[in-house]
Protein backbone atom coordinates (compact mmCIF):
# COMPACT_ATOMS: atom_id res chain seq x y z
CA UNK A 1 0.00 0.00 0.00
CA UNK A 2 1.37 3.42 -0.97
CA UNK A 3 1.89 5.86 1.90
CA UNK A 4 2.11 9.62 1.56
CA UNK A 5 5.51 11.33 1.90
CA UNK A 6 5.15 13.46 5.06
CA UNK A 7 8.44 15.32 5.67
CA UNK A 8 7.05 17.96 8.07
CA UNK A 9 5.26 15.62 10.49
CA UNK A 10 8.22 13.23 10.21
CA UNK A 11 10.65 15.97 11.26
CA UNK A 12 8.35 17.19 14.06
CA UNK A 13 7.76 13.67 15.38
CA UNK A 14 11.48 12.94 15.10
CA UNK A 15 12.26 16.10 17.09
CA UNK A 16 9.88 14.91 19.85
CA UNK A 17 11.71 11.56 19.95
CA UNK A 18 15.07 13.36 20.13
CA UNK A 19 13.72 15.64 22.86
CA UNK A 20 12.59 12.62 24.90
CA UNK A 21 16.04 11.02 24.49
CA UNK A 22 17.75 14.26 25.55
CA UNK A 23 15.43 14.63 28.58
CA UNK A 24 16.29 11.08 29.62
CA UNK A 25 20.02 11.94 29.53
CA UNK A 26 19.60 15.27 31.33
CA UNK A 27 17.43 13.81 34.10
CA UNK A 28 18.56 10.20 34.58
CA UNK A 29 21.91 10.10 32.75
CA UNK A 30 20.82 7.13 30.66
CA UNK A 31 20.21 6.15 27.03
CA UNK A 32 16.53 5.94 26.01
CA UNK A 33 16.85 2.49 24.45
CA UNK A 34 13.47 0.82 24.26
CA UNK A 35 14.66 -2.77 23.69
CA UNK A 36 16.82 -2.46 26.81
CA UNK A 37 14.03 -0.92 28.91
CA UNK A 38 11.57 -3.64 27.82
CA UNK A 39 14.09 -6.49 28.27
CA UNK A 40 14.90 -5.41 31.83
CA UNK A 41 11.21 -5.87 32.75
CA UNK A 42 11.45 -9.57 31.91
CA UNK A 43 12.63 -12.17 34.43
CA UNK A 44 15.13 -12.04 36.02
CA UNK A 45 13.99 -8.40 36.34
CA UNK A 46 16.13 -5.60 37.70
CA UNK A 47 14.00 -4.93 40.82
CA UNK A 48 15.31 -1.46 41.49
CA UNK A 49 14.61 -0.18 37.96
CA UNK A 50 11.43 -2.19 37.32
CA UNK A 51 8.90 0.52 38.37
CA UNK A 52 10.48 3.26 36.25
CA UNK A 53 10.85 0.96 33.24
CA UNK A 54 7.21 -0.03 33.49
CA UNK A 55 6.23 3.66 33.84
CA UNK A 56 8.10 4.45 30.60
CA UNK A 57 6.27 1.67 28.73
CA UNK A 58 2.91 2.85 30.13
CA UNK A 59 3.76 6.33 28.83
CA UNK A 60 4.40 4.86 25.36
CA UNK A 61 1.14 2.89 25.34
CA UNK A 62 -0.83 5.93 26.53
CA UNK A 63 0.54 8.16 23.75
CA UNK A 64 -1.72 7.19 20.79
CA UNK A 65 -4.79 6.97 23.03
CA UNK A 66 -4.20 10.43 24.54
CA UNK A 67 -3.35 11.79 21.07
CA UNK A 68 -6.73 10.67 19.72
CA UNK A 69 -8.55 11.85 22.85
CA UNK A 70 -6.93 15.31 22.60
CA UNK A 71 -7.07 15.92 18.84
CA UNK A 72 -9.93 13.70 17.72
CA UNK A 73 -7.63 12.34 14.99
CA UNK A 74 -7.36 8.57 14.71
CA UNK A 75 -3.88 7.02 14.51
CA UNK A 76 -3.78 5.37 11.10
CA UNK A 77 -1.99 2.05 10.79
CA UNK A 78 -1.79 -0.81 8.34
CA UNK A 79 -0.57 -3.89 10.21
CA UNK A 80 -0.20 -7.25 8.47
CA UNK A 81 -2.95 -9.66 9.50
CA UNK A 82 -0.70 -12.62 8.70
CA UNK A 83 -0.32 -13.68 12.33
CA UNK A 84 2.34 -16.42 11.87
CA UNK A 85 4.43 -13.85 9.96
CA UNK A 86 3.98 -11.27 12.73
CA UNK A 87 4.90 -13.82 15.41
CA UNK A 88 8.06 -14.75 13.49
CA UNK A 89 8.88 -11.06 12.96
CA UNK A 90 8.35 -10.38 16.68
CA UNK A 91 10.68 -13.20 17.72
CA UNK A 92 13.42 -11.93 15.37
CA UNK A 93 13.00 -8.28 16.46
CA UNK A 94 13.03 -9.18 20.16
CA UNK A 95 15.96 -11.60 19.94
CA UNK A 96 18.08 -9.51 17.58
CA UNK A 97 17.61 -6.16 19.31
CA UNK A 98 18.58 -7.51 22.73
CA UNK A 99 21.36 -9.78 21.44
CA UNK A 100 22.83 -6.83 19.49
CA UNK A 101 22.35 -4.49 22.50
CA UNK A 102 19.99 -2.02 20.84
CA UNK A 103 17.27 -1.19 18.37
CA UNK A 104 16.21 1.86 16.35
CA UNK A 105 16.12 3.99 19.52
CA UNK A 106 19.22 2.81 21.41
CA UNK A 107 21.58 2.44 18.41
CA UNK A 108 19.64 4.51 15.88
CA UNK A 109 18.78 7.68 17.80
CA UNK A 110 20.88 7.65 20.98
CA UNK A 111 23.96 5.89 19.58
CA UNK A 112 24.21 8.08 16.48
CA UNK A 113 23.66 11.20 18.63
CA UNK A 114 26.64 10.06 20.76
CA UNK A 115 28.63 9.48 17.55
CA UNK A 116 29.24 5.87 18.60
CA UNK A 117 31.03 3.86 15.85
CA UNK A 118 29.53 0.67 17.33
CA UNK A 119 26.01 2.04 16.86
CA UNK A 120 26.78 3.24 13.32
CA UNK A 121 27.78 -0.32 12.40
CA UNK A 122 24.63 -1.71 14.04
CA UNK A 123 22.40 0.80 12.19
CA UNK A 124 24.04 -0.07 8.86
CA UNK A 125 23.53 -3.79 9.59
CA UNK A 126 19.86 -3.57 10.57
CA UNK A 127 18.94 -1.07 7.85
CA UNK A 128 20.70 -3.33 5.35
CA UNK A 129 18.95 -6.57 6.32
CA UNK A 130 15.59 -4.77 6.73
CA UNK A 131 15.76 -3.28 3.21
CA UNK A 132 16.93 -6.64 1.82
CA UNK A 133 14.03 -8.43 3.55
CA UNK A 134 11.44 -6.01 2.11
CA UNK A 135 13.06 -6.31 -1.32
CA UNK A 136 12.87 -10.12 -1.22
CA UNK A 137 9.30 -10.08 0.15
CA UNK A 138 7.91 -7.59 -2.34
CA UNK A 139 9.97 -7.99 -5.49
CA UNK A 140 11.29 -11.56 -5.44
CA UNK A 141 8.68 -13.64 -3.61
CA UNK A 142 6.06 -11.01 -4.52
CA UNK A 143 3.76 -11.06 -1.50
CA UNK B 1 9.68 11.46 41.07
CA UNK B 2 11.79 9.09 38.94
CA UNK B 3 8.68 7.07 38.10
CA UNK B 4 6.69 10.16 37.00
CA UNK B 5 9.67 11.40 34.94
CA UNK B 6 9.90 8.06 33.13
CA UNK B 7 6.16 8.03 32.40
CA UNK B 8 6.30 11.56 30.95
CA UNK B 9 9.41 10.83 28.84
CA UNK B 10 7.72 7.63 27.60
CA UNK B 11 4.63 9.64 26.69
CA UNK B 12 6.66 12.24 24.75
CA UNK B 13 8.61 9.46 22.99
CA UNK B 14 5.32 7.74 22.09
CA UNK B 15 3.79 10.97 20.79
CA UNK B 16 6.88 11.38 18.61
CA UNK B 17 6.33 7.89 17.20
CA UNK B 18 2.63 8.72 16.55
CA UNK B 19 3.21 12.17 14.97
CA UNK B 20 6.10 10.93 12.82
CA UNK B 21 4.08 8.00 11.45
CA UNK B 22 6.52 5.38 12.76
CA UNK B 23 3.66 3.52 14.46
CA UNK B 24 2.44 2.60 10.97
CA UNK B 25 4.29 -0.55 9.79
CA UNK B 26 3.26 0.16 6.19
CA UNK B 27 5.09 3.50 6.29
CA UNK B 28 8.20 1.87 7.74
CA UNK B 29 8.19 -0.91 5.13
CA UNK B 30 7.71 1.65 2.35
CA UNK B 31 10.79 3.50 3.62
CA UNK B 32 12.69 0.22 3.35
CA UNK B 33 11.27 -0.44 -0.14
CA UNK B 34 13.79 1.72 -1.97
CA UNK B 35 13.21 0.01 -5.34
CA UNK B 36 9.41 0.00 -4.98
CA UNK B 37 6.87 2.43 -3.53
CA UNK B 38 9.53 4.36 -1.60
CA UNK B 39 8.38 6.75 1.14
CA UNK B 40 11.45 8.67 2.40
CA UNK B 41 9.62 10.05 5.49
CA UNK B 42 11.52 7.85 7.95
CA UNK B 43 14.81 9.50 6.98
CA UNK B 44 13.31 12.79 8.21
CA UNK B 45 12.24 11.14 11.48
CA UNK B 46 15.79 9.88 12.03
CA UNK B 47 17.32 13.23 11.07
CA UNK B 48 15.02 15.19 13.42
CA UNK B 49 15.56 12.78 16.29
CA UNK B 50 19.35 12.52 15.95
CA UNK B 51 19.88 16.30 15.55
CA UNK B 52 17.77 17.17 18.61
CA UNK B 53 19.31 14.38 20.71
CA UNK B 54 22.83 15.36 19.56
CA UNK B 55 22.32 18.96 20.74
CA UNK B 56 20.39 17.92 23.87
CA UNK B 57 23.07 15.43 24.94
CA UNK B 58 25.77 18.06 24.71
CA UNK B 59 23.71 20.44 26.85
CA UNK B 60 23.06 17.65 29.38
CA UNK B 61 26.77 16.73 29.54
CA UNK B 62 27.67 20.30 30.54
CA UNK B 63 26.35 19.36 33.98
CA UNK B 64 28.61 17.32 36.25
CA UNK B 65 25.79 14.86 36.93
CA UNK B 66 22.27 14.19 35.66
CA UNK B 67 19.53 15.88 37.69
CA UNK B 68 18.15 12.70 39.28
CA UNK B 69 21.27 10.56 39.58
CA UNK B 70 24.82 10.96 40.85
CA UNK B 71 26.47 9.92 37.57
CA UNK B 72 25.92 9.41 33.84
CA UNK B 73 25.47 5.78 32.77
CA UNK B 74 26.73 5.61 29.18
CA UNK B 75 27.22 2.28 27.40
CA UNK B 76 30.83 1.18 28.03
CA UNK B 77 31.23 -1.33 25.23
CA UNK B 78 32.97 -0.14 22.08
CA UNK B 79 33.49 -3.62 20.61
CA UNK B 80 32.34 -4.11 17.03
CA UNK B 81 31.99 -7.87 17.30
CA UNK B 82 30.06 -10.81 15.90
CA UNK B 83 27.37 -10.45 18.54
CA UNK B 84 26.63 -6.81 17.63
CA UNK B 85 26.43 -7.47 13.89
CA UNK B 86 24.55 -10.77 14.16
CA UNK B 87 22.03 -9.23 16.59
CA UNK B 88 21.49 -6.16 14.41
CA UNK B 89 21.14 -8.31 11.26
CA UNK B 90 18.51 -10.55 12.90
CA UNK B 91 16.67 -7.50 14.26
CA UNK B 92 16.64 -5.89 10.80
CA UNK B 93 15.21 -9.03 9.21
CA UNK B 94 12.28 -9.02 11.66
CA UNK B 95 11.86 -5.26 11.24
CA UNK B 96 11.52 -5.69 7.49
CA UNK B 97 9.10 -8.62 7.82
CA UNK B 98 6.73 -6.96 10.28
CA UNK B 99 7.42 -3.24 9.88
CA UNK B 100 7.72 -2.91 13.66
CA UNK B 101 10.71 -2.15 15.82
CA UNK B 102 10.27 -2.39 19.62
CA UNK B 103 9.15 1.21 20.36
CA UNK B 104 6.34 1.48 17.79
CA UNK B 105 5.15 -2.08 18.53
CA UNK B 106 4.75 -1.32 22.25
CA UNK B 107 3.25 2.10 21.54
CA UNK B 108 0.65 0.58 19.19
CA UNK B 109 -0.54 -2.07 21.68
CA UNK B 110 -3.60 -0.02 22.69
CA UNK B 111 -4.68 0.33 19.05
CA UNK B 112 -5.39 -3.42 19.21
CA UNK B 113 -4.53 -4.47 15.65
CA UNK B 114 -4.41 -8.31 15.60
CA UNK B 115 -0.93 -8.22 14.03
CA UNK B 116 0.34 -6.08 16.93
CA UNK B 117 -1.22 -8.37 19.53
CA UNK B 118 0.59 -11.29 17.86
CA UNK B 119 3.88 -9.40 17.48
CA UNK B 120 4.42 -7.98 20.97
CA UNK B 121 4.34 -11.20 23.07
CA UNK B 122 6.58 -12.91 20.47
CA UNK B 123 8.98 -9.94 20.70
CA UNK B 124 9.09 -10.21 24.50
CA UNK B 125 9.83 -13.95 24.25
CA UNK B 126 12.61 -13.18 21.76
CA UNK B 127 14.07 -10.59 24.14
CA UNK B 128 13.97 -13.06 27.02
CA UNK B 129 15.68 -15.74 24.89
CA UNK B 130 18.42 -13.27 23.93
CA UNK B 131 19.04 -12.41 27.57
CA UNK B 132 19.26 -16.10 28.45
CA UNK B 133 21.60 -16.78 25.50
CA UNK B 134 23.81 -13.80 26.34
CA UNK B 135 24.00 -14.79 30.01
CA UNK B 136 24.82 -18.39 29.10
CA UNK B 137 27.57 -17.25 26.69
CA UNK B 138 29.04 -14.96 29.35
CA UNK B 139 29.00 -17.62 32.08
CA UNK B 140 30.56 -20.12 29.68
CA UNK B 141 33.31 -17.61 28.85
CA UNK B 142 33.94 -16.92 32.55
CA UNK B 143 33.81 -20.65 33.34
CA UNK B 144 36.33 -21.52 30.62
CA UNK B 145 39.01 -19.21 32.05
CA UNK B 146 41.83 -21.20 33.67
Amino acid sequence: MVTEFTPISALLGGALIGFAAAAMMLLTGRIAGISGIAARLLPPADRERFPEGLAFIIGLVAAPLLWTAATGWPVSQTVSANLPLMIGAGLLVGFGSVYGSGCTSGHGVCGLARLSPRSLVAVAAFMGTAALTVFLMRHVIGS
Amino acid sequence: MRIAVHAIIGLIFGLGLVVSGMVDPAKVQNFLDIFGIWDPSLAFVMAGAVLVAFAGYRLAWRNATPMLDDQFHLPKSTAIDRRLILGAAVFGTGWGLGGYCPGPALTAMGLLAPGTIAFVPAMLIGMWLARMTANATQSAAIGSKP
